[in-house]
């Protein structure tokens, strides 16, 4: 019978297959939530979400807000002096949570990326009046119409074009990302 | 000097109009051909990490075997294009799983690819390959009595450089003195503006943004110089929340470092996109914009 993978072996290898994440090497030193920049808007600090992670905890670790809260700004793993790439941590517990539909359904970013995603795969480029509807009505309707306004602003100025810029081999394009993802037919 | 291919990004298409304009007039200027890249493809900036590793390793991919193609070095004037592109080349090389896998992909767009060009941040080129004496040779009207705050945000010194290689990264006030300005003691000039977490956790980033901008006002900075759109964007289109966000802070005007370059190399201020801010920033150049125009009709 196949023994089955614990919690903290599965985030360990959630990046690519050849490149596992040492997390069992943490020395709970706490370097990365001093640097972190946002950890004081963060349920646990990157040092008790991975305490969580090798304990086992997955019920606590996913309904953290934690990996969704890091901007990827690699202040962490550029200080972590046992090799951890804690950011790329937070990306693969993003992912974790995403795949098995765990994301809290208030967060923004799941929807975010998934907009960001689609629109890639259509036009090649990016746009970002595509994105604003996964966050525009968080601020209420003061909030759009300031939305608004800063988009009227920059149009006059010339800097928010009104259609999408698309790439020439766009079908070349998709047929390359099918080789890659599974899309449902959306690719 | 050897040409570049050159990867805007969608960014400089959009909001950062004027940090495209401004990066070729500069580079023309300094005797830097940059040749774009054909038919290039989004990056995948930080939101494709979010889905899928390996998605987001082949769209950086497919952009650069289109620059091994010209066998050029690339380079992004982005900080997070240049992020991914240059992991995504790192990834590529490391690991020849990963290769085969991408290159299979790839082959449906005719393409190959092997990791082995070099990837280069625009601000790269300019300290490193036209180099600092030749930039200083070049400039027509320093930017005398200037305070900038050289804001180097995240992507293009982590997670290349690690520990203290990360914390004592100079080039960027290099830039700004070879072009005659001030550059101030910057204690926020490594931190985060936040980045996409604007979108997706606002609250975070308006704190991000406020920290950065109480540095500036600290050190008694008139302009804030970035060498990424987001940084731009965010600090200057949600300037005016994150201002509101605390206990009030001055406005000041953030602009790309090709833009005060540029007006040290004599580049008129229009062709530098200069007038497009959202901050207003002709107040704090008057001098140098005054110099600027006397040089020209000279």
């Amino acid at each position: 019978m196949a023994a089955r993978v614990d919690f903290e072996a599965e985030i360990a290898h959630l990046l690519y297959a050849m490149k596992p994440n040492p997390v069992q090497a943490c020395l709970q030193c706490g370097t990365c939530s001093a640097a972190c920049p946002v950890a004081s808007h963060m349920d646990h600090s990157p040092r008790q979400l991975i305490a969580m992670i090798r304990a086992g905890e997955k019920e606590a670790v996913l309904a953290s807000n934690t990996c969704w809260a890091c901007a990827a700004c690699y202040e962490c793993t550029a200080r972590c002096p046992a090799g951890i790439d804690v950011a790329r941590l937070m990306y693969g517990l993003k992912r974790y949570a995403i795949w098995r539909r765990r994301a809290a359904p208030a967060l923004i970013a799941p929807e975010f990326s998934r907009r960001f995603m689609r629109m890639v795969t259509l036009t090649g480029r990016s746009w970002e009046p595509a994105l604003a509807p996964s966050y525009l009505w968080r601020g209420g309707v003061r909030g759009v119409l300031e939305e608004g306004r800063m988009a009227l602003a920059l149009i006059l100025r010339g800097r928010m074009p009104l259609w999408p810029r698309r790439i020439r081999h766009r079908q070349a394009f998709r047929a390359m990302l099918r080789e890659i993802l599974p899309t449902g037919g959306r690719a | 000097m050897t040409p570049y291919a050159y990867f805007p990004g969608c960014s400089l298409e959009a909001m950062a109009r004027a940090y495209h304009r401004s990066a070729l007039e500069t580079s023309r200027a300094l005797g830097v051909e940059l040749r774009e890249l054909p038919d290039w493809n989004c990056c995948g900036a930080t939101a494709y990490f979010h889905i899928d590793e390996l998605l987001a390793d082949v769209l950086c991919a497919r952009n650069l075997a289109l620059a091994e193609r010209t066998g050029l070095d690339l380079v992004a004037p982005c900080a997070g294009c240049f992020k991914n592109l240059h992991a995504a080349a790192a990834h590529l090389r490391e690991d020849p799983d990963l290769a085969e896998h991408v290159n299979q992909a790839l082959g449906a767009d005719g393409l190959r690819v092997s990791g082995a060009g070099r990837v280069r941040h625009l601000i790269e080129v300019f300290v490193e390959d036209v180099g600092l004496e030749a930039i200083r040779a070049r400039v027509r009207t320093p930017l005398t009595g200037l305070r900038v705050a050289p804001y180097y945000g995240c992507q293009v010194v982590r997670p290349q450089l690690t520990g203290e290689a990360a914390a004592r990264v100079t080039f960027f006030e290099d830039l700004l003195a070879a072009a005659g300005a001030t550059p101030v003691a910057f204690p926020a000039r490594l931190r985060c503006c936040g980045g996409s977490l604007i979108a997706t956790q606002r609250a975070a980033a308006l704190a991000l943004l406020r920290e950065v901008l109480g540095a500036a006002r600290d050190q008694g900075a008139q302009v804030i110089a970035t060498l990424c759109p987001l940084c731009q964007i965010n600090l200057e289109c949600y300037q005016p929340q994150a201002r509101r966000a605390g206990p009030a802070l001055p406005a000041v005007p953030v602009l790309y470092f090709t833009q005060l370059l540029g007006l040290a190399l004599g580049i008129p201020p229009k062709r530098l996109g200069i007038g497009t801010e959202l901050v207003r920033a002709d107040r704090v150049l008057a001098p140098c914009l005054r110099r600027s125009r006397k040089t020209a009709a000279a």
